[in-house]
């Protein structure tokens, strides 16, 4: 069977990994390329790289990284920040990146999953949406968490599996930074009403963080800083899940 | 002289990467020429099946792919094109694999099969010399092959599928060794050295 999955994220700045808390205060926390390989050679299934470069050169370095990063790691890797056009994305795949993550571009213009999806394949196609309590509702944020939408977080989940996504890329800003766990109620509810796996993103800071998240049928688990400041290595997660009953990929 | 085969549907930087890393020579190409000079051709695929049997038929690789004798390795979409058909779009594919690919049962089963699965060996086959059983790799398909009398390796993802196959000179991979790590890597190596 199958194996629940792994993935360090790398926020990049002009090629260098930062993270923020609660989406804001960005540290530094080292080169892209050289996190990727460590990454790699700890035993991480898959990367996930978001760009959160804001200039008009973006698209040039975002290509450029891609290249660089698929010359040294042999696993899979996902890439996202600003990509709105099928071009940027055959570009990017064209790379050697195996799946492109869109966020605001989606909200925008909905039908870019179903456009992306038959050139492309589902498979590499990734929604990745950002939920926020407002009131008793989780809604939609857009722009990297600065913008809020009209959208409820659940009803767009089921939106983006209809059009065609291949998986959902799930963050918790309410959670995202403060260790203190994933969303679970709410990833709960994702995972029975979508077809597609989830990737659960926000919130880890121990061990246990990840065995729950698991245990609600969540396929993979995301974090950032945990492993950039090498608070928890991948293999000594991965040994905690085996002993736990958890598939994983040793 | 390997020919990574670019016909527009297939992730040829990936492999190329490992082709790089090998230190083995191959050119990137979709003309008939380049292949005929190759002593093996390497056949990537990602995305859906009917536009890449269309990619191939523009490019005039239809038929010189169905019918040469060099080892030549699909790899995930790559391998399902070699069957008979594709459920995806009802293709007529390349027919060098008597079967059908079929899609994954999305009410039993989260589709795509998206991530690292083992792999159990049902046949030798030179593509996995020195590789051990149960070993993980990479797979991302929404369509499989069923298992079938030339499948070498089995997969489960609700149900048993063929994770690879071979006959003749042709060889298929459902998951991506380009993705999947130094086994990945050996297997690729495998394909150049003993196939």
């Amino acid at each position: 069977m199958i194996s629940k999955r792994i993935i360090p994220c790398l926020d990049v700045q002009n090629g260098m990994v930062v993270k923020g808390i609660n989406f804001v205060e960005l540290r530094h926390a080292g080169s892209a390329v050289e996190l990727a390989e460590r990454y790699y050679n700890e035993g991480a299934d898959e990367l996930v790289f978001l760009d959160i470069t804001a200039s008009i050169e973006k698209r040039k370095t975002l290509v450029e990284l891609v290249k660089q990063v698929a010359k040294v790691i042999r696993i899979p890797f996902t890439v996202g920040g600003g990509i709105s056009e099928l071009k940027d994305i055959e570009a990017l795949l064209g790379s050697g990146a195996d799946k492109v993550s869109l966020n605001t571009s989606i909200v925008k213009n909905p039908s870019l999953i179903s456009e992306a999806a038959k050139r492309f394949g589902s498979q590499a196609v990734v929604a990745a949406i950002d939920v926020k309590n407002v009131g008793s509702q989780k809604k939609v944020f857009i722009k990297g968490g600065k913008e809020e939408t009209e959208l409820d977080g659940l009803e767009w989940c089921r939106k983006v599996n209809e059009l065609g996504a291949g998986e959902i890329l799930l963050t918790s800003m309410d959670h995202d930074g403060t260790k203190n766990g994933y969303d679970l109620p709410f990833l709960k509810q994702v995972v029975e009403d979508v077809t597609i796996p989830i990737i659960a993103s926000g919130g880890a800071g121990t061990k246990e963080h990840f065995l729950d998240v698991f245990n609600i049928s969540v396929d993979a688990a995301l974090a950032a800083s945990l492993f950039h400041y090498e608070e928890l290595t991948i293999k000594e997660l991965k040994q905690y899940l085996q002993s736990n009953g958890i598939r994983v990929r040793l | 002289m390997i020919a990574l085969i670019d016909y527009g549907a297939g992730n040829t930087a990936s492999v190329a990467n490992v082709l790089d890393e090998l230190n083995y020579e191959y050119i990137i190409t979709k003309h008939e020429s380049d292949i005929s000079k190759a002593d093996k051709i390497i056949f990537p695929g990602v995305g859906e099946a009917s536009s890449a049997i269309k990619n191939l038929h523009l490019t005039n690789l239809f038929t010189m792919l169905r019918v040469t004798k060099k080892p030549m390795l699909g790899i995930c979409l790559g391998m399902q094109l070699l069957c008979d058909k594709s459920k995806e779009g009802n293709t007529a594919c390349l027919g060098i694999f008597p079967i059908t690919t079929e899609k994954f049962d999305e009410t039993k089963i989260k589709v795509p099969n998206m991530g690292w699965n083992q792999i159990k060996y049902v046949k030798q086959s030179k593509l996995f010399y020195e590789i051990p059983e149960e070993e993980y790799f990479y797979f991302a398909n929404s369509y499989y092959v069923p298992v079938n009398e030339n499948t070498t390796s089995i997969c489960y993802y609700g149900i048993d599928f063929c994770s690879s196959m071979e006959k003749d000179n042709f060889y298929g991979v459902q998951f991506h060794p380009e993705k999947s790590g130094k086994m990945g890597i050996r297997l690729i190596k495998n394909f150049v050295e003993k196939c």
